[in-house]
């Protein structure tokens, strides 16, 4: 342990206090999952594997089984994460490296898109999806997604880019590297930290995200688990036990995902920049 | 491995509205070493990144031997470089790095390792291919970036500043050693470096830059002997040639505040006379008084002022050596005078001998 200077525990139990409501909000899913009732944090009956039975449930009306929304919820983010990564890092080095008409322009409109609220554009994004055929599929909110997170990925990874060396690259070139060989066998393993944290972040936000897939989809065989979890609170006896597993269900492989990748994760708040 | 002969013709490189380099015309002899000499910002590296394909020419040609080169593009050149910053890629091992070369030519997997550690042996680094750049010191990754550089057999070595991140001792070795396989080797080759003890410790012949264009280009006794104009006089030798500004007058040089005789100069008009600190004898020919001296071991660093303007500097025998503040008299054979015309450039007549 650091020692630490005395005002600091003050500082941590400020810090502790103002935690207290999430947390608690945590223990409560976790005791209400696993026992038969709770009367607020107090666990009522015994620990029963009742309220987890929607693990073996078929579909009931339009709701599918949990294994095929989690099935997708994978496809989901995990189609999200590689496509962000890949176009993302072609841009990025594109724009970091290439001197091109309107690069300027480019750099300040990626800016403005990743300020603008997405959400404002749901019914136009409805009306395109339909459009091209893709409303409730997969595939349309996987492109959806990616297009609105794109330019944030895009602005990362331009700032691992950048830290590159130019004579590593004139290294490359003099060692009779072609512009893409350069790119694939000498840039992009040299921002890795930068495209395993982006990679780890659009991961998490995709297995997130509730409002595209809940707009954007409405067939039960394409439910991600946000839907899913969602479809137990409109029923008309909220079973609140069964509620509380399918959250904590969804919520395990997030923080197992996390505990792997926090340490790429912080690499992205600290600038891209490698000591 | 052998060398190709390099010819520059009026090569100009423009960054935008910035001109890096004026209508250069160099011819490099097949195994010769060449260095550019000059400050930072006079156009010696990107000399080198034109030759290597790295920037494209403005206006100008390349030529390897009776081929034209300056539209290949660097694969298609036969050229390795060495960097000053190394360049070795973090994420590979030594080994790979070595191999990147001849990975990107598709070399079948025995010639490529038959090649990697023949090169490896031949640099002294055989026993540690296998770590990663980050794990070994300045001076390996150093024999590692020449080793990457020399792995395909090029036909011209490029280097630029290769010496200037080692420690100074290794430094000195790391010359001898370039040296000795590039001459092994045959290959031409040509480096840039500010350092001039480097430059003319290691090269045939040695080009010195300044604001984009060669100022002299000739072999390194030549440069000290005969500089062909001030800028050159000045940069090169150290402590810095003396150069008085003045006018030249029947045989005489008349200047702030001094009068030397300049026998054999037949020049008349505005000029600049200079001399070696390290040609200054004490003598009859110019009074002066010792303002500082530094022991410099072996010899002593005197500043003496001639004049309320002019300072002289003059390396003198330790017991020849005057003390601080006292008079001291300086002279110089006559041969050791050098003689520049208003515009810097060199006049026939002395400055040219060994004694």
């Amino acid at each position: 342990m650091p020692l630490l200077p005395r005002w600091w525990r003050l500082v941590l139990a400020a810090l502790i206090l103002i935690t207290l409501p999430i947390l608690v909000g945590y223990v409560w899913l976790v005791l209400a999952a696993l026992f038969e009732r709770v009367h607020g944090l107090v666990p009522a009956g015994s620990l029963s594997l009742k309220n987890w039975r929607f693990l073996w449930m078929g579909a009931v009306e339009e709701r599918p089984s949990i294994w095929v929304a989690l099935k997708n919820s994978l496809v989901f983010a995990g189609s999200v994460a590689s496509l962000k990564v890949i176009v993302a890092s072609m841009a990025a080095y594109a724009i970091s490296r290439l001197l091109f008409p309107g690069r300027g322009v480019l750099l300040g409109l990626i800016l403005v898109l990743h300020a603008f609220p997405a959400i404002s554009l749901i019914i136009a994004i409805y009306y395109i999806l339909r459009t091209l055929g893709l409303f409730d599929t997969l595939l349309g909110v996987i492109m959806v997604k990616v297009a609105l997170e794109l330019p944030l990925g895009v602005w990362l990874m331009k700032g691992f880019f950048d830290n590159l060396s130019w004579e590593m690259e004139m290294a490359a070139l003099a060692d009779g590297a072609s512009r893409w060989q350069l790119f694939w066998r000498v840039a992009l393993p040299m921002v890795r930290p930068g495209l395993l944290a982006l990679g780890t972040f659009a991961f998490i936000s995709s297995w997130s995200e509730f409002i595209l897939p809940f707009t954007l989809i409405v067939s039960g065989q394409n439910w991600t688990l946000a839907i899913f979890l969602q479809s137990f609170r409109e029923e008309a006896f909220v079973d609140y036990g069964m509620l509380a597993a399918v959250g904590l269900f969804y919520t395990l492989p997030i923080l197992l995902l996390f505990m792997v990748g926090q340490r790429f994760l912080l690499n992205i708040y600290g600038g891209g920049l490698k000591a | 491995m052998r060398g190709v002969g390099l010819g520059l013709h009026n090569l100009s490189k423009h960054f935008g509205r910035v001109v890096a380099l004026r209508e250069l015309t160099l011819g490099i002899r097949a195994g010769e070493l060449v260095s550019f000499l000059g400050p930072s910002g006079c156009g010696k590296t990107t000399t080198l990144l034109l030759i290597a394909g790295i920037y494209r020419p403005t206006t100008g040609e390349i030529h390897f031997d009776d081929r034209r080169m300056d539209a290949l593009h660097p694969r298609d050149r036969d050229v390795g470089m060495v960097f000053q910053s190394y360049a070795l890629y973090p994420h590979l091992t030594l080994y790979e790095n070595v191999a990147f070369p001849l990975r990107l030519k598709r070399m079948g997997r025995e010639d490529l390792d038959r090649r990697v550690r023949q090169v490896a042996e031949m640099l002294g680094i055989g026993q540690i291919l296998e770590r990663h750049p980050g794990q070994v010191s300045g001076g390996q990754q150093q024999r590692a970036a020449l080793a990457r550089a020399l792995v395909k057999e090029p036909k011209v070595l490029l280097l630029d500043e290769p010496l200037s991140n080692l420690d100074a001792q290794i430094r000195l070795q790391a010359r001898a050693e370039i040296r000795r396989l590039q001459q092994g080797l045959g290959v031409t080759s040509v480096m840039v470096t500010h350092d001039q003890a480097e430059a003319l410790a290691m090269s045939d012949r040695v080009a010195v830059f300044s604001m984009g264009e060669v100022q002299q280009f000739a072999p390194p006794e030549e440069l000290y002997y005969r500089p062909a104009n001030t800028f050159v006089a000045e940069f090169v030798g150290y402590p810095s040639m003396n150069l008085i500004g003045g006018e030249f007058v029947d045989g005489r040089f008349h200047g702030d505040g001094v009068e030397i005789v300049a026998p054999g100069c037949g020049y008349a008009g505005k000029g600049w006379l200079g001399i070696r600190p390290e040609h200054v004898r004490i003598g009859d020919e110019v009074p002066g008084r010792a303002l500082v001296v530094e022991s410099q071991g072996r010899e002593a660093l005197l500043t003496v002022e001639v004049s309320a303007s002019l300072m002289f500097k003059a390396l003198l025998p330790v017991e020849a050596a005057p003390r601080a503040g006292e008079q001291v008299g300086l002279g110089w054979e006559d041969h050791r005078l050098h003689f520049f015309d208003r515009s810097g450039v060199r006049l026939p007549g002395y400055g040219g001998g060994r004694s």
